[in-house]
């Protein structure tokens, strides 16, 4: 399965359903072009939603982190939000897991965004 | 009990990652392994062939990555080699370095080695020949109380 992408505004925040598989190749291209569309637009509140992502690759964790610092370098905010088990788990062997802020709900995630 | 081996040739393209994947998950299901074992044996050998088709060939049509999957009694034993120029295992970065945290790449053998029991890394001039071990659940060896 291939990963799909979908985006909607709540509060100033844009929110990015993602769901799929976000490894080499389409998924993180997917995840990649759509960051880059966001901040493109200004839209620099971004919260990825990957509570649908059943699985991600070394790849995907790239993608994730170029997300992530691409959104700060342009001065913008990039989250995480419901994450499986399984990429839970990848972030914290990768350590990358406190790097991210990671939210588990969604309306204290979008609150949590700088005004 | 005799061994059953089974090996591929496959070409250098992602089609081969997806693959070698695929095949992981069916081998470590047939052998037994749990959801959670399958995941990380599968996700191993997807990260040592996307090493295989674009670090070691480089996505080169003429040289070909070769998958070689044996099951024993003891052991899953998977051998992924490619034919590139040989990776120099002293320049694989620990992607858990504070340097190196926040890099977009870096973090395929660290994630083999994280997920199964042996790796071992043989480059040379002909390619680099990757071996992963995961041991058999219920085995006598791995168990702490030996039957009675």
């Amino acid at each position: 399965m291939t990963m799909k992408s979908s985006t909607r505004q709540v509060d100033g925040v844009t929110i990015v359903d993602l769901s799929g598989r976000i490894t080499l190749g389409e998924g993180s291209v997917v995840l990649r072009e759509t960051v880059r569309d966001l901040l493109s637009k200004g839209q620099k509140k971004i919260l990825l939603n990957l509570g649908e992502v059943n699985y991600i690759d070394s790849s995907g964790i790239g993608e994730l982190v170029s997300a992530f610092t691409t959104a700060k370098n342009q001065g913008g905010e990039l989250k995480l939000l419901n994450l499986t088990k399984k990429v839970h788990d990848l972030l914290q062997i990768t350590k990358l897991y406190t790097v991210f802020d990671v939210k588990d709900d969604e309306a204290v995630a979008v609150k949590s965004f700088t005004k | 009990m005799s061994a059953d081996r089974v090996s591929y040739t496959l070409d250098s393209t992602l089609e081969t990652v997806n693959n070698a994947e695929e095949t992981a998950g069916r081998m470590a299901a047939e052998a037994g392994f749990d959801d959670e074992e399958i995941m990380k044996i599968s996700m191993a050998v997807r990260e040592a062939a996307v090493n295989a088709v674009l670090h070691g060939n480089a996505y080169d049509p003429s040289k070909k990555v070769t998958l070689a999957f044996e099951l024993t009694a003891q052991d899953l034993v998977i051998v992924i080699r490619d034919q590139g120029k040989g990776l120099d295992v002293s320049r694989i970065p620990d992607p858990l370095a504070a340097d190196n945290l926040m890099k977009t790449s870096g973090r395929g053998i660290f994630l083999i080695r994280s997920f199964m029991d042996e790796v071992q890394i043989h480059p040379s001039q002909t390619g680099t020949e990757l071996r992963m071990i995961k041991h058999v659940h219920g085995n006598p060896a791995d168990s702490k109380e030996a039957p009675q």
